[in-house]
């Protein structure tokens, strides 16, 4: 039934419902794994292995993060089968394969049920049950709930949408300690606050294109103002919580200067969204905090990676 | 029903050409991966034992 919807209302707006007989290259297929959410998974997902310390094998966690970067790419690609008529019509994500033409969606539908089933079965096989069915319940909550349910539906759907992209630690944790711990649930609780902010800020700047689309962003429902107060008081949050593996032992004197600072200057450039509302300046300052929001994301983590996977790990004075 | 296939032509059968490569590679590699797997979760123990 979700194929016969989304095939018609792919022919509505004119791309072809079935590729080309012959189908796509092999790079389409591999674009359909979005592979750079891919490596931010596989990235956040090493970090959730190496901070609890677990005795795990190399090769077991090797194969596990294996596994969870295709399951993560398998729920990208069931997120683009879905969303094939919106991506047609964003400049964004038109030259994507289905939109484009170049894979038919029947066919990404497949390839994406294959891989989210073999990597959450493979996963189980690897290490361990739970670990695989939080990886399940990863893909079903972007896949299901987030794509087909919250995405068209609510200006909160990056919100609660964002707790998909925030799970990899602590499936990557499941998988090395066979539990769930602090730690993970520390990071995915970081990620989980900083995605409102780093999408929002582009949604600010392409309000245009996703109200073409009709996706209810920010922006576009409850205006460019009411967003970058939200943006401004989730930054508020998450530049503290970021701070919390230092009270709780995992973070050390890198990592905290890291969290600290970056966290500053994040804080400063949602103030600056907040503040310039109009023109070009306002475009040009909601990209600037889009482009740095990564770049935070990333560096803390690499300081925790570069921490316990370096052996770079000192205490902060004055903590135990 | 037809007997003959539709024909494709040379481009569509170089991408299947490569698309069933890309395949024949991801099984070779999982067949390799489940094989190391499998020898890292027996351990070194398994070749511990009387003959």
């Amino acid at each position: 039934m979700a194929t016969l919807t989304t095939t018609l209302a792919v022919d509505e707006i004119g791309f072809p419902a079935r590729a080309e007989a012959g189908g796509g290259e092999v790079r389409d297929y591999l674009a359909l794994l979005k592979p750079r959410v891919m490596v931010l998974v596989v990235f956040t997902a090493l970090v959730g292995m190496l901070v609890p310390h677990a005795a795990a094998n190399p090769v077991i966690a090797g194969a596990s993060l294996l596994m969870i970067a295709i399951g993560a790419g398998a729920s990208g690609c069931l997120n683009m089968w879905w969303d094939a008529d919106i991506d047609a019509v964003m400049s964004r994500t038109r030259t994507r394969p289905i939109p484009a033409g170049r894979i038919a969606p029947d066919s990404a539908l497949a390839f994406g049920l294959t891989l989210s089933i073999g990597s959450v079965l493979a996963l189980g096989l690897i290490a361990n049950w739970l670990a695989s069915g939080l990886l399940a319940f990863t893909i079903v909550f972007y896949a299901v709930l987030y794509s087909m349910g919250l995405k068209r539906r609510t200006d909160q759907n990056i919100v609660i949408g964002g707790l998909a992209g925030a799970l990899p630690p602590v499936v990557a944790e499941a998988a090395v300690t066979g539990s769930v711990g602090v730690a993970g649930l520390t990071l995915c609780l970081i990620i989980f606050l900083w995605t409102p902010p780093h999408f929002w800020a582009l949604a600010l700047v392409k309000s245009e294109d996703y109200a073409r689309a009709g996706i209810p962003m920010m922006p576009n429902v409850r205006g460019p103002d009411a967003t970058r107060t939200h943006i401004l008081v989730y930054s508020l949050i998450v530049v503290p919580v970021a701070l919390l593996p230092v009270p709780l032992g995992f973070g050390g004197l890198l990592y905290a200067i890291v969290a600290g600072v970056l966290g500053l200057a994040m804080l400063a450039l949602a103030v600056k969204v907040y503040r310039v509302r109009v023109g070009d300046e306002a475009s040009r300052v909601a990209m600037q905090l889009f482009g740095f929001s990564i770049l935070y994301l990333f560096a803390i983590f690499a300081a925790l990676l570069a921490e316990h996977g370096l052996g770079l790990f000192r205490s902060v004075p004055g903590l135990l | 029903m037809d007997p003959t296939p539709p024909l494709l032509t040379p481009e569509q059968a170089r991408r299947r050409r490569m698309r069933s490569l890309a395949i024949a590679l991801a099984l070779g590699f999982m067949v390799l991966l489940f094989y190391a797997v499998t020898i890292a979760k027996l351990g070194p123990q398994v070749l511990n034992r009387p003959l």
